[in-house]
């Protein structure tokens, strides 16, 4: 590899888990080790916690029942808007509730593999474990899940799983969770243990001492900067999807918060890893602002086409059953359309490359549901998917029973994130890092289900343990304004806010984002190579330079100014990108969602390299100019033995 | 075989593409400005062009914030998060409907109304939603906050992390849990209190009361939920619910009115049984 991307640093391991133990007994051995806080010094303690999805909600609420005095921010005018309300299709647990053969051995060994082998045991382990009192937290809360006539909980098979786990409230699972989350978190603003911080949006991390010891952050309304003090702070901010600009996450979704840690010391860890939903709407201008999902749970019915040959536009009614090839039951014939995430996707675009795509700009193919029509007949599709069709007509204009769905690949959710250990901690003591904002429990590719039920098992039963252990030194000395570290860190937030205010230049912080998504997508996305990635990284310092001194902002800094923050969001974007394509060139293997053309099979399959990339690659950022320090966290397979996914 | 897809991606629908080109549509749109709390507000007039029936209508006020940026002009601030319908940020009053209800045909967030509901040549008139309790922050943004508060006075059942059962330690009838999700979904828009002539937001506290009130979990606190809600609701100065059914009507969640008799009937209930708001 060039010396010149990136220098190797020492390795770092995870020091948390009781590695003396089974890995069935490491989660209760660790919380049994961890110190605890009396419950009259918790009053002294201060923890800042910034977000209030899944994982910021459940920990800010669950820290302040616990008795510390919590603050807790977020960018949303509401804690119940965090992007965690979009989520589908349901949430794992372990609960065996139908006796098919589940366990938590099960769902850890699943995700392990499903993870292609790139993230660790015993955090995964520990996830597994957690689950089942998730849903007994979320019952007890009143989230309403789906049940079955006899007044016990309903659960599908979900994501190619071969157990039904899967606990959901009808195509709205993550904004039933979130409410739950969301009425306990103000519950405890009204008890006054939790201080809420709406429409704050945090721009640095203030570390002294080599302690994460606060936070700076703008009020979006009145446009102030002010600093915010702690014992420890939490990031809980989501996930990075829209470096690619276009994904199925909210618009204001950002990776502000964790790249501005990163620069203050935290590693960021599998930066590369990203994972392309197979089944959302296509793009269907320049104007097109995001993706909309269409949940996987439709390839259970749905068949997957586009016609054998290429620039073929008639009218896919039109097209004899002779002429069309549905691709995955052709080159997968014992999963078929249920094949996982990245191998549907990678396959749409090979035949989308091979100029057999439908619809505008040929990037779709047709899910069709013309046999399952004719099998179960229209009741029974209305009744299973009747919400999805009619998003799917609203937003395109067709009427799916009568047509062909067109669907295509898009950014979904982020492996990668903040480095952190057993204890969700960063290489920053005190700040710890949970959600899909930390990189921990995915490894290269996520399992349908699984993001909700991490976020919750970081959020009200991981962190809020592991915490303990830090806080136990607490409480810290006081610091405020006049210490050095935090001057600088104020001044350095308000000069930014000035300089993006004051270059006067011609393009706006959308062209700049979507100019960089686009590169982002076409070179860093579901396939990459060596010179696709070199390509990007050629191009990215050229796109900072421009948006350095060509960026238009208008508007001033003292009112709500939506155009700054977004400024401020592709700003870091584009430094963010830049580390992608580091770490996608870095990795000369396949795995996952990390898809490297120089590493298939013959057969045109991912191509893993356990012998050199068995490891999280933990970056450390070195000031400007000198390139990101590659620090490697070795992983070992006690439990799971490494294998090939085959899904032929 | 990325190169050959290369510069693909957002290449359609767009003025190039001969195949949209004539249905492209030039519209008036009126808009709701204002600087901030203290000042009075006017509403201002823009052209837009070359607006395809594919985009959303928030698409449309970023091809407009496009141009007034580029202009050095300030853009029009308004909220807006997931853009499919479930976040509950947008919430434009659209021709005086909430949410363009009068325009889609039917109730949609705005986020998914689609500028193919109009035609070449209108005049769209766009305001914020208008209640005392939500104050306008600027443009069309305003302060929904009293929501949250009403959530703050009772709208949770208290069930402190790790206390929890076993889930299935508690049966719930499979049409009383169908009920309460069909409450639980109001995503919090606000777009009943804009629509409400008494700028009420019964409909939206009745929501969170039935979906709590309809479980065996939220049977404990229910008397003291409901008489908490709704003195909070008279606190943040929603006006009175006089059944008029606007909210219901304009509810992109369809929340129906039967969740105001529930209401009426807790809050009955409630007091009978000698709750009083706390104060
Ligand atoms: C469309 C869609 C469908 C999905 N479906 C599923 C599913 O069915 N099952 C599943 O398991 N997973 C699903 N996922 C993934 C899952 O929803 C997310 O990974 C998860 O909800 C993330 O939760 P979080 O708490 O980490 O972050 P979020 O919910 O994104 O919350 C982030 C929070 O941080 C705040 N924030 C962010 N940046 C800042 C900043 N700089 N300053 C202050 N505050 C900030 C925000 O205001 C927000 O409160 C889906 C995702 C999407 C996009
Ligand atoms: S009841 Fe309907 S209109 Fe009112 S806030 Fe809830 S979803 Fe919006
Ligand atoms: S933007 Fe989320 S509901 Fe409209």
């Amino acid at each position: 590899m060039p010396l010149d991307l990136f220098t190797v640093g020492d390795p770092i391991a995870d020091t948390k888990a009781p590695m003396d133990v089974p890995i069935g007994e490491r989660w209760s051995t660790r919380r049994f080790r961890a110190r605890l806080v009396n419950p009259a010094n918790r009053r002294k303690l201060t923890v800042i916690v910034v977000g209030t999805g899944l994982a910021g909600g459940s920990a800010a609420a669950t820290l302040g029942e616990a008795g510390y005095k919590v603050k807790n921010f977020w960018f949303h005018d509401s804690p119940r808007r965090a992007h965690s309300v979009a989520a589908q299709g349901g949430i794992n647990a372990a609960k065996n509730y139908r006796n098919d053969g589940d366990s938590v051995h099960r769902l850890f060994y699943d995700t392990v593999k499903g993870g292609d082998f790139r993230s660790r045991e015993n955090n995964v382990h520990r996830l597994a474990e957690v689950s089942v009192n998730i849903i007994d937290q979320c019952v007890a809360q009143g989230v309403p899940f789906a049940r079955e006539y006899g007044g016990l909980l309903d659960n599908r098979s979900f994501g190619g799983a071969q157990v039904s786990r899967t606990f959901y409230a009808r195509g709205q699972t993550g904004q039933q969770l979130l409410y739950g989350a969301y009425q306990a978190l103000e519950r405890q603003m009204a008890a006054g243990t939790v201080e809420q911080f709406a429409r704050h949006e945090m721009l640095d991390l203030i570390v002294i001492d080599g302690r994460a010891r606060g936070i700076v952050a703008r009020n979006l309304i009145t446009g102030e900067v002010s600093t915010h003090f702690a014992d420890a702070v939490v990031l809980a901010t989501g996930g990075y999807s829209n470096v690619f600009y276009l994904s199925t996450n909210a618009k204001g979704s950002n990776a502000t918060a964790i790249w501005r840690a990163h620069k203050r010391g935290a590693y960021f860890a599998n930066p590369c890893y990203t994972q392309i939903h197979p089944t959302c709407i296509p793009v269907k201008g320049d104007y097109q602002s995001k993706l909309t999902l269409m949940s996987e749970s439709l390839r259970n019915d749905g068949r997957v086409w586009v016609p054998k040959e290429r620039g073929d536009t008639r009218d896919p009614r039109d097209i004899p059953e002779g002429e069309r090839d549905y691709y995955l039951e052709r080159i997968y014939p014992a999963f078929g359309n249920l094949v996982p995430r990245d191998i549907a996707s990678r396959q749409a675009k090979n035949v989308c490359d091979e100029g057999r795509g439908v619809g505008p700009g040929g990037l779709g193919v047709y899910l069709d549901f013309g046999d399952a029509m004719k099998r179960l007949g229209r009741p029974a599709i209305e009744a299973k998917y009747g919400n999805l069709f009619d998003m799917y007509a609203q937003i395109t204009g067709e009427d799916p029973y009568e047509t062909p769905m067109r669907i295509y690949p898009a950014v979904h959710y982020t492996m990668g994130g903040l480095w952190v250990d057993y204890d969700l901690q960063s290489t920053i003591p005190g700040m710890f890092v949970i959600g899909e904002a930390n990189f921990s429990d995915h490894g290269a590719n996520r399992l349908g289900a699984s993001a909700l039920m991490q976020g919750l098992a970081d959020g009200y039963f991981v962190l809020p343990n592991t915490i303990n252990d830090y806080l136990a030194d607490g409480p810290f000395e006081k610091v405020d304004d006049s210490h050095p570290a935090v001057a600088e860190a104020l001044q350095e937030v308000q000069g930014r806010v000035q300089k993006l205010l004051s270059i006067n230049g011609n393009r706006t912080p959308a062209s700049f984002h979507r100019e960089l998504g686009r590169l982002m997508w076409d070179l860093c996305g579901m396939e990459r190579s060596e010179e696709s990635l070199r390509k990007a990284l050629d191009r990215i310092p050229e796109i900072r330079q421009e948006f350095w001194t060509n960026l238009k902002v208008s508007g001033d800094e003292n009112t709500i100014n939506p155009t700054l923050e977004h400024a401020g969001r592709v700003a870091d974007f584009i430094e963010l990108a830049e580390l992608m394509c580091v770490d996608a060139l870095h990795r000369a293997e396949s795995c996952g969602g990390h898809f490297r053309a120089e590493s298939q099979t013959p057969e045109g399959e991912a191509l893993r390299d356990d012998e050199n990339f068995a490891y999280v690659a933990a970056w450390e950022w070195t000031p400007e100019g000198a390139p990101p320090v590659l620090h490697r966290e070795a992983l070992e397979y006690e439990y799971v033995h490494l294998a090939q996914r085959s899904y032929k | 075989m990325t190169a050959t897809r290369e510069g693909a991606t957002f290449a359609s629908g767009t003025a190039t593409d001969p195949a949209m080109a004539p249905h492209n549509m030039t519209l008036t749109l009126r808009i709701w400005r204002q600087r901030g709390p203290a000042d009075k507000g006017r509403m201002v007039t823009y052209q837009v062009e070359d607006i395809s029936p594919d985009m959303s209508f928030l698409e449309m006020l970023d091809v407009l914030n496009e141009k007034l940026i580029l202009a050095g002009d300030d853009p029009v601030v308004f909220d807006h998060d997931c853009r499919e319908g479930i976040c509950g940020s947008c919430g434009l009053m659209i021709n005086g409907t909430a949410h363009g209800r009068g325009t889609s045909g039917g109730p949609t967030t705005t986020c998914q109304l689609h500028m193919r509901k109009f035609k070449d040549g209108d005049t769209i008139d766009i305001e914020p939603w208008r209640a005392t309790a939500f104050p306008v922050i600027k443009d069309l943004s305003v302060d929904r906050s009293a929501l949250d508060r009403i959530i703050q006075s009772g709208g949770y059942i208290s069930a402190p992390t790790g206390t929890a059962p076993e889930a299935h330690s508690i049966l719930v009838p499979k049409k009383d849990s169908d009920a309460a999700f069909d409450a639980a979904t109001c995503i919090g828009c606000g777009a009943c209190v804009a629509a409400c002539p008494n700028a009420s937001s019964m409909l939206f506290t009745a929501a969170k009361v039935s979906h709590l009130g309809l479980l065996p979990q939220g049977q404990p606190e229910r008397n003291e939920r409901v008489v908490n809600m709704v003195a909070q609701q008279d606190r943040e100065g929603f006006g009175g619910c006089t059944n008029i059914g606007e909210c219901s009507a304009a509810c992109p969640k369809g929340i129906s009115m039967e969740n105001i008799s529930r209401l009426n009937h807790d809050l009955l209930g409630a007091l009978r049984a000698g709750a009083r708001p706390k104060s």
